[in-house]
């Protein structure tokens, strides 16, 4: 790449404006600049007033009380703790069962690919669809398919969204995301060089040897991928949540997003729903900015410029 | 790619193999646990409405294709607004991100990889934190339950993946094919449309699959965005989710229908699927 930078010839002062190729990443700069950067600070200018749409009058400048209110009042607390629980939980369980689904996966064994397709398929499914498909004909506790094992196997129905309704929502995403950490993790698995591999087996070791001492280092930089693009994602679920709970019962699975949504978009409180929207915003960076870092060292480094 | 895999992971000595058999049944196990909720769908997207609330559900019976009769003319309508976002954002994505992808792989200057990594941190921006200020001034310029108001913010959406992803395929063509066509005199313009957008095809085909999926599945937007007019399928999907045992079958008719589509394009860009997510950190 530096080389390549040398070679581009130095711009001849020869007119006052002169084309030049980089100007071609304009459009596309300024185009994002006014979709995300713009609104994003107005969210804040937004954040530091008290406005409510529904009430006319003043929008007085409030500075910090907008974020104060949202935390200390003890319902909003709430909304974070379960944003929390909701990000951890399906992290925790989309790893551990993706990375499961990466060794079965990466041993022969005919239907190979078949099972593979079948694995990914639930990545692919819209949000919404998720929600529709699990809370109908799954959940349900009438018409739902659990409803009828817990009946074979002799036991009371279960009315899963309004008794664990977290849990219900964690297996949902969960059951979308594992498959995303499950290729991620097998791709990365494929590029293990052979002989570590067979020099390690030749000396002996245990499967669970070879996992720690050989896989576990080999996929430092896959689990870091995984975990915080799925982190970022975590920390939007919405579809998910909207078409199955609602966000409940009460607030029991209201996470940022759909709070955000009711504040903003419902109660039309321009001035609380922001100010969650910047916290949400600043939290995302926090992440981004690991995870930047690394895709760029990574693709950097990987033979690519 | 198949032949790859099959000569790196070799059976284990001969002792474990009764374990490698229980290994593969519980990876069938598995996949059929995982695949089970969209199979219970399909099927139930061929019952009877009478049929989809039976309990014991039937696992076997005659199929009707009554339900997808049924869903057709409200889904239609949808179909088509989806259509036309996802391959509009991703027609506008590439329209602006191409020329971006192609100066910052073939003229870097000093700040390209500052650049590339800014326009990927757009995409990393939650959705949550600009959808206040974006609807109010939707609401001002009319914008609001129209295509070209989703358009907008499908095409935010697409394009950093664009960027990135054509970077890192316009970055692998040899430097030497663009000095060569230089020196017979060829311009910018040339050298890109003569040069890097041939060379690139593939690699564009395996990104507007990646945004055609991103932009048919993405549900925030327009669930926020959209009411009736410009809704999409996911706002489609959405406004039935109270069923209570009723329509299940027209709705899993309904849902076949909308999954499908992208079933079928992640299953054969199983492969780029990879790289797009992980923005090419993991190939």
């Amino acid at each position: 790449m530096t080389a390549r930078a040398l070679e581009t010839p130095a711009p001849t002062q020869r007119r006052g404006f002169r084309f030049s190729p980089s100007m071609l990443v304009w459009p596309a700069v300024i185009y994002l600049i006014l979709t995300t950067q713009a609104p994003f600070f107005m969210t804040l200018y937004y954040s530091f007033i008290r406005w409510n749409i529904q009430i006319p009058g003043e929008r007085p400048f409030v500075g910090f009380d907008n974020y104060a209110g949202l935390l200390t009042d003890p319902q909003n607390l709430s909304v974070l703790f379960n944003t929390l629980v909701l990000t951890v939980g399906t992290l925790v369980a989309t790893v551990v069962l993706g990375a499961i689904l990466a060794l079965l996966l990466h041993r022969p064994f005919p239907g190979r690919p078949l099972m593979r397709t079948l694995l990914m398929s639930s990545f692919l499914v819209m949000p919404v669809v998720t929600a529709v498909v699990w809370k109908n004909l799954l959940l349900n506790p009438v018409f739902g398919f659990f409803s009828w094992i817990s009946q074979a196997l002799k036991l009371a129905p279960v009315d899963y969204l309004a008794n664990y309704p977290m849990a219900s929502v964690i297996t949902m995403v969960a059951w979308e995301w594992t498959p995303f950490a499950m290729l991620i993790l097998l791709t990365s698995l494929q590029s293990l060089p052979d002989d570590q591999i067979e020099a390690a087996r030749l000396d002996g070791v245990t499967p669970f040897q070879e996992f720690r001492y050989i896989v576990l280092p080999f996929w430092r930089q896959a689990l870091e991928v995984v975990i915080l693009l799925e982190t970022i994602a975590f920390l939007q679920v919405y579809g998910e949540i909207y078409a199955s709970t609602s966000g409940g019962p009460g607030i029991a699975t209201t996470n940022l997003p759909f709070f955000i949504y009711q504040k903003g978009l419902v109660e039309f409180n321009v001035g609380v729903a922001s100010a969650a929207g910047v916290i949400a915003v600043v939290l995302t960076n926090i992440l981004a900015v690991f995870l930047l870092r690394m895709i760029s060292n990574n693709t950097a480094s990987g033979g690519h410029s | 790619m198949t032949a790859s895999i099959s000569q790196k992971a070799r059976p284990r000595a001969k002792p474990l193999n009764w374990q490698g058999g229980l290994l593969t049944l519980l990876t069938y196990l598995l996949a059929f646990l995982f695949f089970f909720p969209l199979l219970w769908m399909l099927m139930t997207a061929f019952k009877t409405e009478g049929q989809a609330i039976e309990i014991p559900p039937l696992f076997t019976f005659a199929p009707t294709l009554e339900n997808f009769g049924k869903s057709l003319s409200s889904y239609f309508p949808h179909l088509v607004n989806s259509l036309l976002v996802a391959i509009g954002s991703t027609l506008l994505a590439f329209v602006l991100g191409l020329p971006a992808a192609f100066a910052l792989a073939v003229y870097p200057t000093a700040r390209a990889r500052g650049t590339l990594t800014w326009i990927l941190s757009t995409k990393m921006m939650p959705a949550v934190g600009v959808i206040v200020p974006l609807y109010l001034i939707f609401n001002q310029l009319k914008l609001l339950d129209t295509l070209p108001g989703l358009l907008i913010m499908y095409t935010t959406m697409n394009l950093p993946l664009v960027v990135w992803m054509m970077h890192s395929y316009l970055v692998d063509i040899p430097y030497a094919i663009f000095e060569a066509a230089k020196v017979d005199g060829a311009t910018l313009g040339q050298e890109f449309f003569i040069i890097a957008l041939p060379l690139a095809v593939p690699g564009m085909a395996a990104t507007s699959l990646l945004a055609l999926i991103f932009a048919w599945n993405e549900v925030f937007f327009a669930l926020n965005l959209t009411s009736s007019n410009a809704a999409p399928l996911s706002v489609f999907i959405g406004s039935q989710k109270s069923g209570e045992g009723l329509y299940y079958a027209q709705l899993c008719a309904a849902a076949t229908l909308t999954v499908l589509p992208v079933l079928i394009f992640g299953w054969v860009a199983q492969r780029q699927l990879v790289r797009g997510l992980s923005f090419g950190a993991v190939k």
